[in-house]
């Protein structure tokens, strides 16, 4: 038999920016496609699955320990789920904002799949939906050795978005130079910002990846949604889910894997003034009000 | 004070020459960071040139403890009627557990031993936090052992790593249960050495403790309270006699066989005596400061060193306790002098190198030398600049003080410096006793004590004979 290798994929970027949503609606994409997928919710919040599971929340791998007691008695069933084409949901959980350490969770919940035998070889993709900020080692598991390999990074053109982008590049420099983690593109979920495509275009170049796709703004996702629903599964002959099913497409054909070169502060800004977002006088603007 | 006798063969030059060949032995970065902390003692040197209170050096096998292991081992284990909660993983609970021999009598199981918890942190308890466990932990304890006088908190590491609020735990469960309940943010990683949990449990009890409870007894003017004794083989149980037949009343004890409400009461003394100043200075400071209570050092290891001591003591009392200071005094000599009489022939111009804790290597000096033992080289584990500044008029000229030795340093230095007795703790005993060298364990008094107070010098006389005197040194054969 051909050995199949399992993809592993790592989805970042600033919070807010349509990570989950993104994430669950390539995932079924790809299960429209006949991939197999695990997808691996990597946020005390625990919505990354709900799409494909059609639930309000699943229950967490920390929600089910904290319930035994320990983790030694927590059974996979558990915690794995099935939902919309056989995809493969499990979310780590994690505690409120301000107690504990919901890094640790991340850590303790990827061990448990691993040592339980979640990541089985029939398995085409896993992929992690990681909290929108690095705050601690916990959230760069899923980049560890022998975890992902691919990071997408969900951008837009706004600048915030694109100053957390560049962040997680730094970070990924770090682990790359470590373990085999490599960045395979930015996908930008589109605000509807000036020049968006050009603009993430360019970031991209910058940092030596690609623009793997440009999803462009649609209500329909936001219908979806509230059925608790892909746009695959809820409309799945909508523009908005053919553009999902070629984001699916071209993250199966990628084999654009690279160490990013993360820019300096002003290289960025220099980028946000050549697209107009900046204006090139706004230093001597820093600071004053509106009216001023 | 008259500087001590230089002793033969022991010269600054040498000694000097010894620190320099050891650590050529060391990578060039290690022996550069070693050197300030070695030196050849100057007895007047003021401050002792020895540096202190620094991080260990990398790759040396240190004999240093951590944060928690000051906080719990030395000041909160020892006080008998309370919970103690060691707060995270099993294992610091566990094996803190009654290893230090800090001894205690009260009514047996109430009173008579500290009762230990832990809370055995989980992934759970890392992930959602620690508090809510905690707090039903301390509800739960107190209904187990409800005649408990207090409860203590002491973080292991995680508490501190994920930020739980164990002050707000203990402030909401002292309301509840109106007893103590006293928090300790002795995180393991906080500071260099076990030192900074000593200080973190000081400015617990500063914080927490103090003032909150008052002596049922009218307060009278020769209260005392006995600080920085822990009762190691029953030390406090040979001084606190001593004090009371100088007719002072000793009304509470940090924290050797001690009770904490009488912590709680102590502002209400007239003088606090404290024996190991590392680990207690700081509240001794904060009464002085807040209450004006005046403290004095003092050290009863040896009869020449426990006589002074009395007397600087009854100095700062009237006539009726300095004359009853000569009474104990002159009651004691002579059986000191049947001690020294017995022993001292018999050990007259041996030597001994230590390296152990808090106050022993400067505080034992003077039994060593009533015993005719002279010092060749002392150290401490997490001593600062003041203790080292107190020790170089201990020593003789030339001998050698090391700060946070290593292992390595050490057998150097007794292997070259050829003392017959060995004083550290227990990693070092074996090492010293194969290599046919006379050792004692001085953390815990290798099993026995007391050495405090007269009746502690008989035992210390004894034992210290019993070590270098052994007939079994003479037929330890080197295969070298």
């Amino acid at each position: 038999m051909a050995e199949k290798k399992m993809r592993q994929i790592a989805i970042y970027g600033k919070g807010g920016i349509g990570k989950s949503t993104t994430t669950q609606n390539t995932v079924a994409g790809l299960a429209s496609l006949g991939k197999k997928v695990m997808i691996i919710g990597c946020d005390p919040k625990a919505d990354s699955t709900r799409l494909i599971l059609h639930a309000k929340a699943q229950e967490t791998v920390m929600d089910k320990v904290r319930e035994l007691g320990t983790v030694e008695d927590l059974e996979l069933e558990d915690v794995l789920k099935w939902g919309y084409g056989d995809v493969k949901c499990v979310e780590s959980g994690g505690p409120e904002p301000g107690v504990g350490c919901a890094g640790r969770g991340v850590i303790t919940a990827i061990n448990f799949l691993e040592e339980e035998g979640a990541y089985t070889d029939d398995l085409d993709f896993v992929f992690y939906d990681v909290l929108g900020d690095v705050v601690c080692g916990g959230f760069a598991m899923p980049i560890r050795e022998n975890k992902a390999q691919e990071i997408y990074i969900v951008v837009s053109g706004e600048m915030m978005a694109m100053y957390a982008a560049n962040n997680i590049c730094k970070g990924i420099v770090k682990y790359a130079a470590s373990g085999s983690v490599r960045l395979a593109g930015l996908i930008c979920n589109s605000r509807n910002t000036d020049c968006e495509a050009e603009l993430i275009e360019a970031l991209a170049a910058k940092l030596g990846t690609q623009m793997i796709h440009f999803v462009p703004r649609d209500n329909q996702v936001q219908r979806a949604e509230l059925r608790r629903m892909t746009v695959i599964e809820y409309s799945p002959d909508h523009k908005q889910a053919n553009e999902y099913r070629q984001l699916a497409q071209k993250i199966n054909d990628n084999t654009m894997f690279v160490v990013p070169t993360p820019l300096e502060m002003e290289e960025l800004e220099g980028l946000l003034m050549e697209f107009g977002i900046m204006e090139v006088d706004d230093e001597e603007n820093i600071g004053k009000a509106e009216g001023a | 004070m008259a500087e001590r006798k230089p002793i033969e063969g022991v010269t600054i030059e040498k000694t000097e020459k010894l620190i320099e060949e050891t650590l050529a032995c060391m990578p060039e970065k290690a022996a550069k960071k070693r050197r300030p902390h070695v030196g050849a003692n100057e007895p007047s040197a003021s401050p002792c040139a020895v540096k202190s209170n620094r991080k260990i050096v990398p790759g040396v096998m240190s004999q240093r403890g951590c944060a928690y292991a000051g906080a719990k081992g030395v000041v909160w284990g020892p006080i008998r009627d309370m919970v103690h909660v060691s707060h995270g993983p099993i294992g610091c609970g566990v094996y803190s557990w009654g290893t230090r021999r800090n001894l205690m009598q009260g009514i047996p199981g109430v009173t008579s031993f500290p009762l230990d918890f832990t809370s055995d942190f989980q992934e759970r308890d890392i992930v959602y936090g620690g508090d809510i466990k905690l707090e039903k932990l301390l509800r739960e304890a107190d209904e187990l052992f409800p005649l408990n006088k207090g409860l203590s908190v002491l973080s292991e590491c995680p508490v501190g790593l994920i930020g739980d609020d164990i002050n707000a735990v203990t402030k909401k469960m002292e309301k509840e249960l109106g007893k103590l309940v006293v928090p300790c943010n002795c995180e393991g990683f906080r500071g260099v050495s076990q030192s900074l949990g000593h200080h973190i449990s000081n400015d617990s009890i500063r914080d927490f403790v103090i003032g909150k409870r008052e002596f049922e007894e009218e307060v009278g003017p020769y209260d005392i309270a006995l600080i920085g004794d822990y009762n190691i083989g029953g030390d406090v149980w040979a001084a606190k006699p001593i004090l009371e037949e100088m007719g002072l009343n000793v009304k509470s004890i940090w924290t050797g066989d001690c009770e904490i409400e009488k912590i709680a009461a102590t502002y209400q003394v007239k003088l606090n005596v404290i024996h190991c100043y590392r680990s207690m200075n700081y509240m001794c400071k904060v009464m002085e400061e807040k209450w004006g209570i005046p403290w004095i050092e003092y050290n009863f290891f040896g009869p020449t060193k426990i006589a002074e001591s009395i007397r600087a003591i009854a100095e700062r009392f009237d006539d009726t306790i300095k004359e009853k200071a000569e009474q104990v005094i002159a009651k004691y000599t002579p059986m000191a002098e049947e001690v020294i009489a017995q022993y001292k022939p018999r050990l007259d111009g041996k030597t001994a190198m230590l390296f152990v804790g808090g106050l022993r290597p400067r505080h034992t000096v003077g039994a060593y030398e009533d015993l005719g033992i002279q010092v060749t080289g002392t150290g401490y584990e997490f001593a600062h600049q003041d203790d080292y500044d107190r020790t170089a008029p201990e020593m003789a000229k030339g001998t050698i003080i090391y700060d946070d030795v290593s292992e390595f340093e050490l057998e150097r230095y007794v292997e070259e410096m050829k003392p017959d007795l060995v004083g550290s703790g227990i990693k070092e005993k074996y090492v010293f006793q194969k290599a046919g060298i006379p050792f004692r364990q001085m953390h815990s008094w290798d099993y026995s004590g007391p050495y405090h107070g007269y009746e502690g010098f008989k035992i210390f006389a004894r034992d210290i004979d019993m070590a270098i005197n052994s007939p079994t040194w003479k037929l330890v054969k080197s295969p070298f």
